[in-house]
């Protein structure tokens, strides 16, 4: 991956691997997956208005720590309140989060890599991202990255560090991309700034 | 007519006094320190989504990383409510509350 850079018109340009390019869209698809496995496909709604109205949501937090953290509880102390605004925010937060990762993978896609037939993807993948794809490549970086916090056990910069330090090799395997995960979204907020 | 007897302490009606001083206090959005999200971003985060300077952005990044926590924003509930689905969309870890007496 080349780091970020910005072009005219507050556009900004990377460039990814095929590989890398692959892995990116491996890890949303998997998030995309399991927010519909709680949340339902977006367009399940037959009535829009039924649909906005959002009242058909859970008041309970999922059990799935990874979702747990990706839809937070918004009051700390009033499990109450928190079931109130999880039932009637959850599936636009869950949406927003699907159409965030979905606009990454179209990114990739217009950037020339095959999402039918990866393996035939061998030139490198140039993103040329506007105002709009900029804030969803943020956004869906970041929740890859939290995904893959939870399954690494990251709760504190000690876990971090412990994970950094581990002799495991799946979990080196999973540490390495998290890192580069957090190179490719400082770089981009780097050209932002 | 009886002596003067010592008054008695006037009691007060504490859950009511407490419950017109929680009206009076505002809402507040507080975000909380994780170990995934990097600086950087956070201080992004306070500085395009509040249109805070960046060194107000920065100095509130910096008291999540230090104090575990920080009040990013105050005002009434529905807007409070607002601000922690956007933190959530970001992927930060916020919450809203009565600001603390």
């Amino acid at each position: 991956m080349r780091a970020f850079e910005r072009r005219k018109r507050g556009r900004v340009r990377g460039e990814f691997e095929p590989a890398e390019a692959a892995l990116l869209v491996n890890l949303l698809s998997q998030i995309v997956e399991l927010l519909r496995d709680r949340n339902g496909p977006e367009e399940s709604s037959p009535d829009p208005l039924f649909g906005q109205l959002g009242a058909t949501g859970s008041s309970l937090p999922p059990d799935d720590p990874v979702l747990r953290r990706l839809l937070p509880d918004a009051y700390r102390d009033d499990d109450e309140a928190a079931g109130d605004f999880r039932r009637f925010t959850e599936r636009s937060l869950s949406s927003a989060k699907v159409e965030n990762a979905q606009a990454v993978v179209a990114s990739l896609a217009a950037g020339g890599f095959d999402l039918e037939d990866p393996e035939r993807s061998e030139d490198p993948v140039e993103v040329e991202l506007g105002d709009r794809a900029v804030q969803a490549w943020l956004r869906a970086l970041t929740d890859v990255r939290l995904a893959l916090a939870v399954r690494l056990g990251i709760e504190s910069e000690e876990d971090a560090e412990a994970a950094a330090d581990s002799d495991d090799e799946a979990v080196s395997v999973v540490v390495d991309i998290y890192e580069w995960l957090g190179f490719v979204q400082d770089s981009l907020v780097q050209v932002l700034d | 007519m009886g002596r003067v007897s010592t008054p008695a302490p006037i009691e007060l009606d504490e859950p009511e006094t407490d419950e017109v001083t929680e009206l009076d206090r505002p809402w507040v959005t507080i975000v909380w320190n994780d170990p995934v999200n990097l600086m950087s971003y956070v201080a992004y985060v306070f500085k395009s989504y509040f249109g805070y300077s960046d060194s107000k952005a920065h100095e509130l990044m910096m008291r999540v990383h230090n104090d575990g926590r920080a009040v990013v924003s105050s005002g009434p509930r529905e807007e409070m409510e607002r601000h922690v689905q956007a933190m959530h969309e970001y992927g930060l870890w916020a919450t809203l509350q009565r600001e603390d007496a």
